[in-house]
């Protein structure tokens, strides 16, 4: 049975929510009219709520508590479960396999709009796999990675307007500036520690939004550039509908390819180097890794996916503005890549699905959307901090039954 | 020359709002390692609280005096509660957890309380009653530094000896100090390192407060997006001077601040921001650990 001191606790609780919310969900003042509307319906939904909301909670935590010991059993066993689909072929190609094949034919089972929806959602997975590398694998934190989305975007808009240049030209070298930019941004700055790196690439990724917000002769400023075309097919014409059915394609084979490159990169002496670098730097030196090198080249790769998906982004709204590249934009990324999971690709798949989708399908909940999308943060880190499929290092387990008794 | 001495006083004014916000981010961040990036919106919570109770009394015609006192009050008093609710909630449940999780959190948080104020309130610029009167004593200087900018200065000065009184002759201050040191053996020598971090929580959003309550009756407007991007120049002040440092962090409010009142004033005000990072970045690029901050020696 539920316990009264908790009964008197939720209502405490309650009391402290509504005495919190109360200047703000209360009083509406209408400072020219000069009149003060007091919505006192408000505060009542308000202790209500949160009543009932402690109650839920308390009750979860009571269960988990009661259940402790068969639980933590439960628990590694759906882990390790976890890890042995994603790890044993046996099981891992027929699902990718099928996971492939659903994706590919997305298109004609779900109409156009689903379809676009869906584009966005799979290219926020290789932004997310390209920011992974970035701070999952090697450990470096940035917040400023929609820079280099925004340089890949904007060299399509720019190339194409002053130079008349094709999407399929542009792809490649978007990628390559953004890299290229990433080598520049790291050389100074790869030396800073943790969260002073973490400050300078969000300072960076304000500067070059400033820059194109301001520099008007250049990229005509806040108002953006229109009429970018579409990518081509060998020059065909296509209909609307069709031309975002093969950007679905293109982003398909994108996030194919940079799965594949991710996945071979960790197993590789490179991958593991940023582990290492990851893990603890000093330690890492002294084991004869370039330090400066090995960081440069995570930087520029995790650069080099933003700026290809950034350019793909260009091609699919046919329109790019300052406005798309903000803060909130890298703060997304980022949240995909931790509540994924950190450095697991897998992870960081399911994150940028969650993530993207659930604000599209929330829509119906219209103006709380983004109200909800910052709450659903807060409890998928409280309740599981380590992401949705956290990454297991790769480890030999011994058997440790019989040892186990002798010990105990 | 005027014109000069002017664009000081401005730099100055806005450099000392930036150090009542940056002391919230250095203060926790000296503690518990931690960017909160809901501490912007807590200095927009302050400022919404004051908008509403200052209005709410003039419309009752209260005399100004007491609007200002109770309204800065009020400010500080919800902005403190906030705060600290949002580390029990979103912060403390995460003490043990993955380094990024509570910045996610944070980011989480900061996204919830900017939709929250939205919704409860208004989208719109809200004017802001005007809350500190032109002095006539001022008035032969006007044109070069206003009243309000007097008041900043001296109410900024003025929290900050009490601050520096409270961290260096207080218990609390004291345990503070103790808890940022070493957490582990702050609790071994028996301090409650939960009610301290709690304690910074309050204090610092109740700083962030004061300097909603004065940045608003400067700029005489508010929406519930003014906290995002004063956070993040009070987090870059904070960088700055050396974060943890709290010292450093009013250094490099100050600094912030004349730069990017002369750069506006002398160069261009379309690029403000830009300086502010680019400065930023030039100086941990030759003084990687901030202007105060203690560099870090590793030890292996």
């Amino acid at each position: 049975m539920f316990p009264v001191k908790e009964l008197k606790r939720s209502f405490l609780i309650s009391i402290w929510f509504s005495f919190l919310t109360f200047p703000i969900m209360v009083i509406k003042v209408d400072a020219i009219e000069r009149v003060v509307s007091w919505r006192w319906e408000n505060m009542f939904f308000i202790a209500f709520g949160s009543f009932f909301i402690s109650i839920l909670t308390k009750v979860y935590f009571l269960r988990k508590e009661r259940r402790t010991g068969r639980k933590k059993v439960n628990r590694e066993l759906t882990e390790a479960f976890m890890q042995r689909i994603l790890r044993e072929p046996r099981f891992l190609y027929p699902l990718s396999l099928a996971v492939l094949l659903f994706a590919l034919l997305f298109p004609a089972l779900f109409s156009t709009y689903q379809t676009n929806i869906m584009t966005t959602a799979l290219m926020y997975v290789v932004l997310g796999l390209g920011l992974n590398v970035v701070v999952g694998v090697a450990g470096l934190l940035d917040l400023g990675y929609v820079a280099f989305y925004a340089v890949g975007a904007y060299s399509y808009a720019l190339l194409n307007l002053y130079f008349d240049m094709g999407f399929w030209a542009v792809l490649p070298l978007g990628g390559l500036f953004a890299a290229f930019l990433g080598i520049m941004l790291g050389f100074p700055v790869l030396r800073l520690r943790g969260d002073y790196l973490a400050i300078v690439t969000l300072g960076f990724g304000e500067i070059i939004r400033l820059v194109l917000e301001n520099w008007s002769a250049f990229s005509q400023g806040p108002s953006g550039i229109a009429n970018i075309p579409r990518p081509g097919f060998f020059g065909m014409e296509m209909s609307f509908d069709s031309g975002i059915v093969y950007i679905y394609y293109i982003v398909v084979a994108l996030v194919v390819f940079t799965i594949f490159v991710v996945n071979r990169l960790q197993d590789s002496r490179l991958g593991r180097a940023w582990l290492a670098l990851r893990e603890d730097e000093i330690a890492c030196q002294a084991m004869g890794i370039d330090k400066t090198r090995t960081k440069l080249i995570a930087f520029s790769l995790g650069a080099f996916w933003a700026g290809l998906v950034g350019v793909i982004f260009a091609a699919k709204t046919t329109f790019v503005n300052p406005a798309s590249f903000t803060f909130l934009e890298s703060a997304i990324i980022l949240s995909i890549v931790v509540l994924g999971g950190m450095g697991s690709i897998v992870g960081v798949i399911f994150g940028a699905l969650i993530l993207i989708l659930m604000p599209e399908y929330l829509r119906a909940l219209s103006e709380y959307r983004m109200l909800a999308f910052g709450g659903i943060l807060v409890v998928m880190m409280v309740f599981k901090p380590d992401g949705i499929i956290s990454n297991v290092r790769r480890s030999y387990r011994f058997k440790k039954q019989p040892a186990k008794d002798v010990i105990e | 020359m005027d014109y000069f001495i002017e664009l000081f006083f401005v730099g100055l004014t806005r450099g000392s709002i930036y150090a009542l916000i940056a002391l919230g981010y250095t203060m926790v961040y000296g503690i518990i390692g931690l960017i909160n990036f809901a501490h912007g919106e807590i200095y927009m919570i302050g400022a919404f609280t004051s908008f509403i109770v200052a209005t709410v009394l003039s419309i009752y015609g209260f005399p100004l005096l007491a609007i200002v006192i109770v309204a800065g009050l009020a400010a500080a008093v919800w902005s403190s509660a906030y705060g600290y609710t949002i580390e029990k909630l979103a912060y403390r449940p995460l003490r043990k957890a993955p380094r990024l999780a509570p910045l996610i959190s944070a980011i989480g948080m900061s996204i919830f309380l900017q939709n929250y104020v939205l919704l409860a309130q208004t989208s719109d610029f809200l004017p802001f009653p005007e809350l500190i009167p032109e002095f006539d004593f001022m008035e032969p200087v006007a044109h070069i530094v206003g009243s309000s900018d007097l008041v900043i200065l001296i109410v900024t000065t003025l929290v900050m000896l009490g601050l520096t009184f409270l961290i260096k002759f207080t218990k609390i201050g004291k345990a503070m100090r103790a808890t940022a040191q070493d957490k582990t053996m702050a609790v071994l020598v028996g301090i409650n390192v939960d009610r301290v971090i709690s304690a910074t929580f309050v204090i610092g959003s109740a700083l962030a407060a004061i300097g909603g309550l004065l940045i608003a009756s400067h700029v005489g407007q508010i929406n519930f997006y003014i906290g995002f991007i004063a956070g993040i120049k009070a987090f870059t002040a904070a960088v700055l001077g050396g974060i943890g440092s709290i010292p450093g962090a009013v250094l490099g409010s100050l600094v912030l601040g004349l730069t990017e009142s002369f750069a506006t004033g002398y160069i261009s005000s379309d690029y403000e921001d830009v300086f502010a990072f680019s400065l930023l970045v030039l100086i941990l690029i030759f003084k990687p650990s901030g202007l105060l901050g203690k560099a870090e020696t590793q030890k292996v």
